[in-house]
């Protein structure tokens, strides 16, 4: 077995720049040892377990927001559009 | 569409008219429609393009990806009162007042009030990151999505995501003033023992 490399201390990131990676981390953007310096930092810290809980219910919720149903006069205006324009 | 429309123009009615004329585009230029991207992002880049250029009337109007970078200013994502200066002792960058729980009812996070500061914080984002957000968060879109849509990079489109989620966290939590200050004391005290901090309390 080879020496393992050392590892960094387990808090050696800022909160500071914790919240500036946030999104390339859920977006699975960062590099697998940044991404684990990153979950190492967040098991020890509670304000960035908040931080990152907050910006994965927003991302996950704005789904709500959603409109399926055209406004029937919009729905109206373009089915006689589509109606001008088969004529044309 | 409308949604995503209203970014750029300055009514709901003038929205409704750029995904009429997106729609109507469409049909128009089926034929050409080569198979290289999905219908639905080649659509929604029609629309942009129409939006743009109808909310521009006067102005020259620029390329999305010009826009995008535009608001790529490097602001912080977090107002930097909230953390400990880069050159403290023990916590340095750490929050100083840290993001508490939102009271989030069991509905969810837009079944409340919060759902109004959420609508009023996308409608006052810059242009490109209410796109990007309104595509990936609303819509549900992929980020490949996002990116062929709006011929933009997908380091771009984490950006400006990035950026529209921050904003929007943070209206959120301005809304709820739930903000609790952290109490370093106890905390270093929890570290390295009670002495440091009775020392200080001592009259």
């Amino acid at each position: 077995m080879t020496d393992q490399p050392t590892e960094p201390p387990a808090d050696d990131l800022a909160c500071t720049e914790e919240v500036e990676i946030i999104t390339d981390y859920l977006e699975g953007a960062l590099p697998e040892s940044d991404a684990r310096r990153l979950e190492r930092h967040i098991e020890t810290c509670p304000g960035c377990t908040e931080y990152l809980d907050q910006m994965r219910t927003l991302a996950g919720s704005l789904g709500d927001l959603r409109e399926e149903e055209l406004a029937p006069e919009l729905r109206a205006g373009l089915i006689d559009a589509f109606r001008d324009f088969h004529r044309s | 569409m409308i949604r995503v429309a209203m970014a750029y123009v300055p009514s709901r009615a003038a929205a409704e008219e750029a995904v009429q004329e997106t729609w109507i585009a469409v049909v128009r230029g089926i034929d050409s429609f080569e198979g290289r991207s999905s219908l639905k992002t080649w659509a929604f880049r029609i629309l942009i393009n129409v939006a743009m250029r109808s909310g521009a009337r006067e102005r020259r109007s620029m390329p999305f990806s010009a826009l995008a970078q535009s608001e790529d200013t490097g602001e912080p994502s977090v107002d930097p009162d909230r953390f400990l200066p880069a050159d403290h002792d023990l916590f340095p960058g750490h929050w100083a007042v840290a993001p508490t729980r939102w009271p989030t009812p069991e509905e969810g996070l837009l079944a409340g009030e919060t759902r109004e500061v959420i609508t009023t914080a996308i409608a006052g984002l810059p242009k490109a990151q209410r796109t990007v957000i309104s595509l990936r968060d609303v819509e549900g879109w992929s980020s490949a999505e996002v990116c062929e849509a709006l011929e933009i990079s997908a380091g771009n489109q984490r950006i400006l995501l990035h950026r529209a989620r921050s904003r929007v966290r943070s209206a959120i939590e301005d809304y709820h003033g739930a903000v609790e200050e952290i109490d370093y004391d106890a905390v270093t005290a929890q570290i390295f023992g009670d002495t440091a901090v009775e020392e200080k309390s001592k009259p």
